[in-house]
């Protein structure tokens, strides 16, 4: 067999993805199981993130890979060529351009529309598995709406740290209902979450979930009424595009301690760049 | 207040060849409001197991005893608890101690049963412990380590806490000087007073003639036994 | 007056073994009703039977609910049954590893209940949990402490705080002060005393030791083979025994 199946998996199992996907828009931030297929990948590599988007694509998508925010890293370049292998979509680094964006850990800067599709690679689904390892257990407190024990971690941390220290994986409530993992991405995103235009789906293939937030969700970050929700923000502009709203990271430039900080979202910046806008980096 | 209607006990000791002890048979008598009835007889004439009895401590095997309109012999356990806690008081020989309680809050106890606040409990308990001579550093104290006549002494404050329409006196001034004898005699004088039916036994004489109106001989009841 | 629980013709087997038979009850507002008997006499059985942790062969346990007067609890739906377990019921354990959560802080774990109906401001739950930490004579400053860092008698204390913090009408206990050293006990027993009397506590205890039904409870249950051989005021049933069991049982205890 020379020729794969369009975007690699069978029909039968894109299918029972879709279904999947379908029962997860349908009860949003619900834990979908779904019987996750052996990909060429290892888990813990995004395997859950690339059945998702091997169910939702079309030949006529134009598919982006993006890594902590950025097209360029192994992981984004190997994925992009996984499709373009098996099925030969039309790829792209722009944000605005895509129509099906799969992402590990970071959510674009640029604000999503209807049409366009968010797939999250997501490592541990379950919000409370930390604290209650019974996965029996947790999926009483989902049907129950036993949530206390979300709550005690965040007491937890203030007892700890003096402040909900959860800084990534920051659980929130949907629709008033479901208590969800948004996956392990910065809660500088989380405010992202409620209400975009583009519809999410989250996938984990080792532990085999599917969950979804359809466009236009109400999505709370959980927190104390006297410890409320914030979502943290770097203190300087972008070192190369001056940017001020746009999560950064930090990079070491050299042996003395030097460091730069740059947007993690490598489109965004090399965006802004090219209209202009030069941070104090920049060369 | 107080009557008892052909009232019979009787042990079965079935781990002991299964030994039956008759130890009461047919008594019959009655305590009216403000009269202090002495229960005597000779030793193990079955005066205390009789108190019990009236007391729900003791199954009862025959008859009825009544406090007011209850029949203990009858009644269910949350009647009975009830009644202990509002209408019959009991001075029993010993007193019972659980340890780490102070004194104080043993004596204030009967009173925080029934609802009272912790402060009026309290202020009560304190002018009996006083009226007994018992010293106030000794207040915060558990009565575990207390003579014999202080405990008694205790004993009787926690049992005159509250104003029981009816009472059942144990040796209540046993282990006793004659200061404290005083004292219990005028708290029983007192109840009297305010139209407590009292039953009491008390080994010594001249207490019995001084606060009891009448004397019933226990011995007549029990089988076996020389009237 | 409507019992608080009222147990109807609880029956447990285990293939042709009764772990419990037919056993009725009544319990009211305020009363702690004890359950004595020896190892496999039924106790533990009965009292998991009534506490919904295990579900009888036959019977009923009615509970005089807040909102719907008496129900049923066995016929309930699991998510009832769970919310009364967290509002007006409580069961204290045996070993207080299996009522506490060991990786969560005291305060945390006195502090679950109240967030588990909704309380949310963190402050409020701070100052409620360090309350309750007084009240069962756990210092102030082990708040954020762990369990595993506690002695066995704190356990069980902590135990205690985080089943009460919500107000419950009803405590169940199996065996309180099993397994903790003979002055924490004593200390234990006098803490459960003034919790019960103090919040008007209706609870059942299950044990072996007839001290400490001398001492919580106002109303007493002999089982043996499981059945309930006698029943009756705590003190009646302690100093004049009428079944030969209950006698035997009462002389085996020897006087210190």
């Amino acid at each position: 067999m020379t020729e794969y199946n369009f975007a690699y998996l069978d029909e039968q199992t894109k299918r029972m993805i879709r279904r999947a996907i379908l029962k997860g828009l349908a009860i949003p931030g619900y834990q979908v199981p779904f019987a996750s297929r052996e990909m060429p990948m290892p888990y813990g590599w995004g395997t859950g993130g690339v059945q998702v988007s091997a169910a939702v694509l079309t030949p006529q998508d134009r598919f982006k890979v993006i890594d902590q925010g950025a097209d360029d890293t192994t992981n984004a370049v190997s994925i992009r060529a996984f499709f373009q292998r098996t099925a030969g979509v039309a790829t792209t680094t722009s944000t605005g351009d895509a129509t099906v964006i799969q992402t590990r850990h970071r959510i674009p800067e640029d604000t999503l529309s209807e049409g366009q599709i968010l797939v999250y690679q997501v490592p541990i689904p379950e919000p409370l598995r930390f604290l209650e390892p019974r996965e029996s257990e947790t999926r009483k407190m989902h049907s129950l709406q036993e949530y206390g024990l979300m709550h005690v971690k965040l007491y937890e941390d203030i007892s700890r740290h003096g402040h909900i220290a959860t800084s990534y994986a920051y659980p929130v409530k949907v629709e008033g209902r479901y208590v969800m993992d948004p996956s392990p991405i910065p809660k500088f995103d989380n405010p992202k979450l409620g209400d975009m235009a583009a519809i999410q789906l989250f996938g984990a293939g080792r532990e085999q979930r599917i969950y979804a937030l359809p466009p236009y969700t109400q999505v709370v970050s959980l927190d104390f009424e006297d410890h409320p929700f914030e979502a943290s923000k770097a203190d300087h502009p972008c070192g190369m595009c001056a940017a001020t709203d746009s999560y950064l990271d930090e990079l070491i430039v050299d042996d003395a301690g030097g460091r730069m900080f740059v947007c993690s979202d490598t489109d965004y910046c090399e965006a802004r760049q090219a209209a202009g806008h030069k941070g104090k980096d920049a060369a | 207040m107080i009557n008892l209607n052909n009232v019979s006990k009787t042990f079965t000791l079935h781990n002991q060849g299964s030994a039956v002890i008759e130890v009461i048979n047919d008594v019959s008598f009655a305590v009216e409001p403000g009269e202090c009835v002495a229960l005597t007889g000779a030793s193990g004439a079955g005066k205390s197991t009789l108190m019990r009895m009236i007391y729900g401590n003791y199954l009862t095997q025959a008859g009825e005893i009544r406090i007011g309109d209850l029949d203990i012999v009858q009644a269910k356990p949350r009647d009975i608890i009830k009644l202990r806690r509002d209408v019959l008081g009991y001075v029993s020989q010993f007193l019972r101690v659980v340890p780490r309680v102070p004194t104080l809050d043993v004596v204030a106890e009967p009173l925080r049963a029934l609802g009272v606040a912790a402060d009026d409990a309290q202020g009560r308990a304190k002018a009996l412990l006083t009226q007994l001579n018992i010293p106030q550093r000794l207040w915060s104290l558990s009565p575990t380590t207390f003579s014999g006549g202080e405990q008694q002494r205790v004993n009787i404050a926690r049992g005159f806490a509250h104003s029981y329409p009816a009472m059942l006196l144990d040796e209540p001034t046993a282990s006793l000087d004659a200061a404290n004898r005083e004292v219990v005699l005028n708290l029983i004088e007192e109840a009297k007073a305010r139209g407590a039916a009292i039953i009491g036994i008390f080994h010594d004489e001249a207490a019995r003639d001084r606060v009891c109106d009448r004397e019933i001989d226990v011995g007549r009841f029990t089988p076996g036994m020389a009237a | 007056m409507t019992p608080l629980l009222s147990v109807q013709g609880i029956t447990k087997r285990y293939g042709m073994h009764f772990g419990c038979a037919d056993v009725s009850f009544d319990l009211y507002p305020g009363e702690v009703m004890g359950i004595v008997g020896e190892s496999g006499s039924g106790k533990s059985t009965l009292l998991n039977c009534m506490a919904g942790h295990l579900p009888p062969d036959a019977g009923r346990v009615v509970f005089d609910t807040r909102t719907d007067g008496p129900r049923d609890t066995i016929t309930m739906s699991e998510p009832e049954r769970r919310m009364l377990g967290r509002t007006d019921w409580a069961f204290v354990h045996q070993h207080a590893r299996d009522g506490l959560r060991m990786g969560v802080s005291a305060g945390g774990n006195v502090g679950e209940r109240l967030m588990a109906v909704g309380e949310r401001h963190y402050g409020n739950i701070r100052d409620k949990a360090t309350d309750w930490l007084g009240r069962v004579e756990i210092d102030a400053s082990r708040v954020d402490d762990r369990p595993t860092t506690f002695s066995g008698g704190m356990q069980q204390r902590l135990q205690i705080a985080r089943n009460l913090v919500t107000g419950p009408r009803l405590v169940f206990m199996d065996e309180p002060t099993g397994g903790l050293d003979v002055s924490v006990q004593a200390r234990l027993l006098d803490l459960l005393r003034g919790l019960v009397r103090d919040m008007g506590l209706s609870a059942i205890i299950v044990t072996h030791d007839l001290a400490v039904v001398r001492l919580l409870a106002d109303r007493l249950m002999v089982m043996k083979s499981g059945r309930v051989v006698e029943a009756g005021l705590t003190d009646q049933v302690l100093d004049d025994p009428q079944h030969a069991y209950s006698q035997l049982l009462v002389s085996s205890v020897l006087q210190v």
